[in-house]
């Protein structure tokens, strides 16, 4: 059985599909990514498995359980965590609360203790800036404190959405790196949402493309870099 | 000055009501001005067919603002979320006639006093020329306590984090795990309870409450809140306090007649150099 599962998804804006019912899962321990252009669908799908879309179709199953009408504050309690596109961050909010919030929901102050350790380990730009408010820090800085926070969570599932967004590419690569670090060795999973497929295929398992509310293709990432499509349409790389 | 800083008091505790809600959901709660008249009842009706003492009263009236607060909110406000602010500013005016009207159904439409009720007797003292009862330094006393108190939840507590951030973005806060419907709940009662302290200073200080007291001090309260910068809660303290002060100065020096309208005026003039209010933020998303 797949951590999540997802079955027939449909969402829609007013009248206008944003998803046609897609299909998709992601095992544990995997990190799956989902690219395509903007209007696929990509943010959609992450706001419908954490309940802030409402769907009109489909079923969403994690660890087993059907969470597809469940609210959204009790699908963050079961262990999914979003970090959303454009960080989402408070600006109103020093650092450490920020943190504190992703934390809401647990009461084991120890633990708690051990993932603000963590979380200034893998970002230590955090740590000095931890009383600041969120609001003054540079847009890499803020993305390091959106995943920060979502990982005082300590989630079964990491849901990201364009990390990379409006990051030169030394931090977009730097991201990446933590991202990768954190499937490899803490055995976490994550399904990322991504423009740059050039990263997405690179942090990946496995790959899914979507267009115009439907996944139209999915494979192992390592395949997908040398099929011509991809290379073409989504790399940019000429023959 | 010292009645100014009183009646200030007050319009701060009502203001903190208005600028809450409207700091979480964007939306001017009109009927607020009936809350805190409808918490002067409750607390009139325990002190005066229930026979409590006004230290058992206060307490008591406030946390049954506070669910009344809740239930408005529940029935008025829930279902229409995501209407646009118009259909909300209807329905905040229907619960507003509605408070009113139900107040004028059981209390009936005249004006009651608090004197002989409230346990309370009047004792003056003098300073020099400083005129002071016990009724502005309790009046004073407590509406200064709690807005320490609220600051403090506010800034410290867990809650109070997870209300500010649910004033930010209430998707965001979602996905941190808040409910936060539980939390809008949660405003809406501490803002009723601060109203029902308010009612209660009030009409014990005028020694008078009638169903419709609510539409002038909600008013003014509302101008406060804004004056202050809707949305901000040092803000609505200090607008408070500003707008009372510079009622009673004008009404005192230059005219009773014109004591509405300097209140009023204050609120324009500032308005004219700060459209936002005066601590007030303009809202800049760095994107």
């Amino acid at each position: 059985m797949a951590l999540l599962e997802i079955k027939d998804l449909q969402v829609k804006y007013g009248v206008i599909p944003a998803l046609k019912g897609i299909s998709f899962e992601v095992e544990l321990g995997e990190a799956v990514a989902i690219i395509g252009a903007n209007g696929a669908g990509k943010t959609t799908t992450l706001h419908a498995i954490s309940g802030i879309a409402d769907k009109c179709g489909g079923q969403v199953f994690f660890n087993g359980e059907d969470i597809t009408k469940m609210p959204a504050h009790k699908i963050v309690s079961r262990g999914i965590s979003q970090v959303q596109e454009g960080r989402g961050v408070f600006p109103n909010l020093s650092v450490a609360e920020n943190l504190s919030l992703g934390a809401y929901l647990r009461n084991d102050k120890a633990e708690i203790a051990k993932d603000y350790e963590f979380v200034y380990e893998v970002f230590p730009r955090l740590l000095e800036r931890q009383k600041q408010m969120a609001g003054t820090l540079s847009g890499g800085e803020q993305q390091m404190l959106a995943i920060g926070r979502s990982l005082m969570a300590r989630p079964k599932l990491l849901l990201l959405d364009e990390p990379s967004m409006g990051l030169s590419p030394l931090i977009t690569e730097n991201i990446f790196k933590t991202i990768k670090k954190l499937n490899k060795e803490r055995q976490m999973t994550i399904l990322v949402v991504e423009q740059n497929a050039q990263m997405a295929l690179w942090v990946s398992h496995r790959t899914y493309i979507m267009e115009t509310g439907n996944i139209v293709y999915g494979g192992a990432s390592k395949e997908l870099k040398n099929q011509d499509f991809i290379r073409k349409s989504y790399l940019g790389q000429k023959d | 000055m010292i009645n100014g800083i009183t009646v200030g008091g007050s319009y701060a505790l009502i203001a903190l009501g208005y600028t809450m809600v409207y700091g979480i959901l964007r939306i001017v709660n009109f009927a607020h001005g009936d809350v805190f008249m409808m918490g002067s009842f409750f607390g009139l009706f325990c002190m005066q067919f229930l026979g409590m003492p006004y230290y058992v009263a206060f307490p008591i009236a406030a946390i049954a603002t506070a669910i009344m607060g809740i239930i408005m909110e529940r029935i008025a406000y829930r279902p229409i979320r995501t209407a646009d602010s118009l259909t909300v500013m209807i329905s905040a005016l229907g619960v507003s006639t509605f408070l009113g009207n139900l107040a004028m159904v059981l209390w009936g439409s005249g004006t009651h006093a608090f004197s002989g009720f409230s346990g309370i007797t009047v004792s003056v003292y003098k300073f020099d020329n400083v005129v002071l009862s016990n009724i502005q330094i309790g009046f004073i006393v407590l509406s200064v306590l709690l807005m320490m108190a609220l600051y403090f939840i506010v800034n410290k507590t867990k809650i109070g984090i997870a209300m500010r951030a649910t004033s930010h973005n209430i998707k965001t806060a979602k996905l941190m795990g808040i409910n936060t419907d539980r939390i809008i709940s949660f405003t809406f009662g501490i803002g009723s309870a601060l109203a029902c302290v308010a009612g209660l200073l009030v009409g014990i200080y005028y020694d008078a409450v009638y169903p419709l007291i609510g539409y002038s001090y909600g008013l003014k309260a509302f101008a406060a809140a804004v004056l202050g910068g809707i949305g901000s809660i040092p803000g609505a303290m200090l607008g408070g306090f500003v707008m009372g002060i510079v009622e009673t100065l004008g009404a005192s020096y230059i005219s009773a007649g014109y004591r509405d309208a300097f209140a009023f005026a204050i609120l324009i003039i500032v308005l004219i150099f700060r459209p936002a209010g005066i601590l007030g933020k303009k809202e800049i998303d760095k994107v």
